[in-house]
């Protein structure tokens, strides 16, 4: 566990639409200076546990907290959030609903001016900035919009699907500045279904499945916890000898090439041995789970 | 931050985007125009003193009378004058007055000895007046809340089709954002009436129209607190009316309760108001009271304690329909998905507040 003073911490969340339970006991945490992916099939429950967090919704029983406190409106006013369906005003200059929107999470004018001229710097809209927004290509109405979110300087960061449809240029922007925050030591908070890039950016994960936590946890604790003993093997001829080796269950053969799951508590070193008996071993390694397989086992 | 600050910040970006807006803009200087032509124009049109042409002996009279004269040799010039149009009537021996085709009712009273008048009831206004004055409130009321009201809602559905409405949500009360609006949209409509208000008082004074200044004075006195609760009453149902739909398109389905609310009273205060019965009960209906109140006054009728009354039914139906409004506007601001129907929105009830 870590000390309680800076994680957002979700506990024994439940919501229900009409007849429809969507969330049931939904707790986890969101650690400080730790990026957290968040997620789940479509109608899984990360948008809505997201507006819960948010304040956006509420929730029928269970409680959401921040360094030990519960969420009122005044610390949700200090987070920073993006929701799934985005957008501004279409006839207001980028820096005017910037500003907007960090005086209505409490900035004072001045301030507020100021931190949108150094984001819109930030993420390269300084020369467009006087711009109406209905007048900037899509990727720039995306870079407008993280400006949007961070103008407060936020403490805690919810970003529910930040990079679809994003530009690989404007997936780069955010990335980028995620990874700051974080290291400047807010939680981050970001769904996607994208799982090869929550792969890619995640220290810690976070699983949802019909409304229910399947799993949570850093990165290297999941992947271990869902490793099985699995193994791969690449020899110069064919590899089907294996089927007949004792512990060994085959996945996958395609010639030389075999993976292969041993039954629990078998060593691995026999296997190779007799694989050298055979001839040359091009390969031989274990195989840890991709986090789509991860999730596929998990949501099951 | 508490709400009220939320709701000025709310309030002074609608206006600010409304400044900047040009039909918003065009509309005032129309509106504008027009308070300035109707106040300025009939005065002038109707010319000053009418010019008589009469022979020396005869004009003491009428200079007297503050009439022009033009000076004839003769009762033939005089004709003369008049058929050419140098002078609109003429003084001839008799004496005869000679006119066109117009009786010149100051150039007889000129020559006459008038009875004494007594005028039984002195308050009573010029038939003209007696029509155009009620016409002008119904209208200003009608186009002001239908304007502004149209805004409001708007303003609503530009946020839930952006979706910004949820970053919105996320940072500040609902409750500021729907006061924030209705605020915004008193201010600008109180403010285009009161320029209006001020172009037609500055035109009434150089016009030379200063009764009809001081006969209007009570009823745009009265006109005010009327027009405020009347418009805060038509702009929640503009509200409610724009939260329950996501995309501009569809704002006429909802939106037909709503101006059958503005057009009936409007209809019924133009063609009734010289039936006092109908105009006794529309005084107090709080949807045509905004107007056929300070009528009534206007046209004598009314007593103090009627106006205090009615005023009282309208602030409770107002402060109801805006305590109604706020509901159905929390209850379908995060419906991004299809129409609402007000039975949903009435009971969901989404957000924290």
């Amino acid at each position: 566990m870590y000390a309680v003073t800076n994680v957002l911490r979700l506990d024994g969340v439940d919501r229900s639409f009409g007849d429809r339970q969507v969330l049931r006991n939904v707790s986890f945490d969101v650690v400080a200076g730790r990026m957290t992916g968040f997620v789940g099939g479509n109608g899984a429950g990360k948008t809505t546990t997201m507006r819960i967090i948010l304040g956006v919704l509420a929730a029928d029983a269970g409680q959401v907290s921040w360094q030990g406190e519960p969420l009122s409106r005044d610390v949700r006013r200090r987070f920073g959030y993006m929701p799934e369906e985005r957008g501004l005003y279409p006839k207001m200059s980028v820096r005017e609903q910037v500003t907007y929107l960090g005086q209505l999470h409490g900035l004072t004018a001045d301030a507020a001016r100021r931190a949108t001229d150094g984001l819109l710097e930030r993420v390269g809209l300084a020369e467009r900035g006087n711009d109406l927004l209905d007048t900037l290509s899509l990727g720039n109405q995306q870079r407008a919009q993280i400006a949007a979110a961070l103008v407060h300087d936020p403490e805690v960061l919810v970003l529910d699907e930040p990079f679809s449809g994003l530009d690989p240029l404007a997936v780069d922007t955010v990335v980028g500045v995620l990874r700051e925050r974080a290291a400047a030591g807010a939680p981050v908070l970001f769904s996607s279904h994208q799982l090869d890039v929550v792969e890619r950016l995640c220290d810690d994960l976070v699983i949802i499945a019909d409304g229910s936590i399947r799993a949570a946890g850093s990165r290297e604790q999941l992947r271990s916890a869902y490793t099985t003993p699995r193994y791969e093997l690449v020899v110069e001829t064919d590899a089907g000898w294996l089927r007949d080796h004792p512990g060994v269950s085959l996945v996958d053969l395609d010639g030389a090439r075999a993976v292969f799951d041993l039954a629990a508590g078998a060593d691995d070193q026999p296997v190779l041995r007799a694989a050298l008996e055979r001839g040359p071993v091009r390969a031989f390694r274990p195989v840890t789970p991709t986090l789509a397989e991860i999730f596929r086992e998990v949501a099951k | 931050m508490n709400v009220m600050q939320a709701t000025r910040l709310v309030a002074a970006r609608e206006i600010r985007v409304k400044l900047r807006d040009r039909t918003f803009l065009i509309s005032t200087v129309v509106f504008l125009l027009i308070a300035a032509a109707a106040t300025i124009l009939p005065p002038m049109l109707s010319g000053g003193p009418s010019t008589v042409a009469v022979t020396e002996a005869a004009a003491g009279p009428l200079r007297a009378a503050g009439l022009e004269v033009l000076a004839v040799p003769d009762d033939a010039a005089a004709e003369q004058a008049v058929r050419d149009g140098d002078a609109d009537a003429a003084v001839v021996a008799g004496p005869a007055v000679l006119a066109m085709d117009d009786a010149p009712g100051d150039v007889v009273s000129a020559l006459s000895t008038e009875p004494p008048v007594r005028l039984l009831n002195p308050d009573a206004v010029d038939p003209v007046v007696a029509f155009l004055v009620p016409f002008a409130f119904a209208f200003i009321f009608f186009l002001t809340s239908q304007t502004f009201g149209v805004q409001i809602a708007q303003s609503i559905i530009e946020e839930k089709q952006t979706r910004i409405v949820e970053i919105l949500v996320a940072a500040v009360p609902v409750r500021a954002l729907l006061a924030g609006k209705m605020l915004a949209g008193t201010i600008l409509a109180l403010g285009q009436i009161a320029l209006v208000a001020v172009v037609a008082v500055a035109g009434m004074a150089f016009g030379d129209n200063g009764t009809l200044l001081s006969l209007l004075g009570p009823a745009i006195g009265w006109f005010v607190p009327f027009f405020l609760l009347g418009f805060v009453l038509i702009a929640s149902m503009w509200a409610a009316a724009g939260a329950l739909v996501n995309r501009l398109e569809d704002i006429g389905g909802v939106s037909m309760p709503v101006q059958l609310a503005v057009m009936l009273p409007f209809f019924a205060v133009i063609f009734l108001n010289d039936n006092v019965t109908a105009m006794r009960v529309l005084s107090y209906l709080p949807f045509s009271s905004p107007t056929a109140m300070p009528l009534r006054l206007f046209n004598g009728d009314a007593a103090g304690w009627e106006l205090v009354v009615s005023l009282a039914l309208l602030l409770i139906t107002a402060v109801g329909f805006l305590l109604a409004g706020a509901r159905v506007y929390e209850g379908s601001l995060l419906r991004t998905n299809g129409r609402t129907s007000i039975r949903t929105a009435w009971r969901e009830r989404e957000t924290l507040g």
